[in-house]
């Protein structure tokens, strides 16, 4: 029972997630370099936020060709748990396994503060913890992350309960107010706030904790 | 083999929200410039590459641009290609 944290040349957070899911959790957790393919013994992998390869390009669009990323598809339907958060939300955007894309927000600055997010969907596993309607607040940290996609997939992703959680008071510009979705199946989710970094009360809120508990059942 | 210049002109597509595009036009009002009624930001690509005939250096740059240079969700991209030698 292991979660793997990819590390990118770029990548920021992914020492703050091992210390969420080891040492806040007790959940064990290894580092996963970009070059590696091998994913065996995992049960969940977590894309950590940051900037992947400089974000040049386009947020996430360098990762995507990864070699990991080429293990994560096979991962993925093999029904493996795939956690993006921020950055990681933008790079599985871009390799197709959500669909949308994150783009610059609304009003152009980088927004670094806590929101406040309602839990949308109880269908898939992340969300085993918490209720429909539920509120979690958890910080955000990004200059890209408007969520934007055809009114086709936001239709889609309403009928498949695929919206995970929506921002209170939509930061970013972000469609339909959406902050986090999962892949139809529900093994995938993606999501801008950085609940790594809401697990330990001394720096301000736990919330994150209900959804890093559910990378291990 | 022949080499080409190939320029890919990415832009974002018309419905999807330019912040930036949007900032710019109102730095150009402010500059004194009217009767801007849109702006919006894109990028170019400039690239070189040898193949053997201009249907092969279009199949190669359209491929780069469909996969890599433009997200196909928010971007629209053009190409324009030429033949240096």
């Amino acid at each position: 029972m292991t979660i793997g944290v990819v590390v990118f040349p770029g990548s920021n957070c992914d020492r703050d997630v091992r210390w969420a899911t080891e040492g806040c959790l007790g959940l064990p957790t290894k580092f996963l370099w970009h070059e590696t393919r091998d994913l065996s013994g995992l049960d969940a992998v977590v894309l950590p936020g940051g900037f992947s390869y400089g974000d040049y390009l386009r947020c996430g669009a360098i990762a995507r060709f990864a070699p990991v990323l080429e293990s994560l598809v096979d991962f993925v339907d093999k029904g493996g748990k795939v956690l993006g958060i921020c950055n990681g939300f933008q790079v599985l955007t871009e390799l197709g396994l959500l669909p949308g894309a994150l783009t610059r927000n609304r009003d152009l600055h980088f927004i670094c503060k806590n929101v406040t997010l309602e839990v949308v969907s109880k269908r898939t596993v992340w969300l085993g913890k918490c209720g429909v309607g539920d509120e979690l607040i958890l910080p955000i940290a990004h200059g890209e992350g408007c969520y934007q996609c055809s009114q086709d997939t936001l239709s889609r992703l309403e009928e498949e309960d695929s919206i995970a959680f929506r921002y209170i008071d939509n930061p970013n510009g972000s469609i339909s107010n959406i902050a986090g979705i999962t892949n139809k199946k529900g093994n995938v989710l993606g999501l801008m706030p950085h609940p790594e970094r809401a697990c330990d009360s001394l720096i301000g809120g736990i919330d994150g904790r209900k959804i890093l508990q559910t990378l291990i059942n | 083999m022949p080499n080409y210049q190939a320029s890919v002109l990415v832009n974002l597509r018309p419905s999807v929200l330019d912040p930036a595009g949007e900032a710019t036009r109102s730095a150009a009002n402010r500059l004194g410039v009217d009767g801007i009624k849109q702006l919006r930001i894109g990028k170019v690509v400039s690239l070189q590459l040898d193949a053997p005939d201009e249907l092969e250096a279009r199949r190669k740059v359209e491929l780069l641009a469909d996969r890599l240079l433009a997200n196909p969700v928010i971007e629209d991209w053009t190409l324009d290609l030429k033949c240096l030698s």
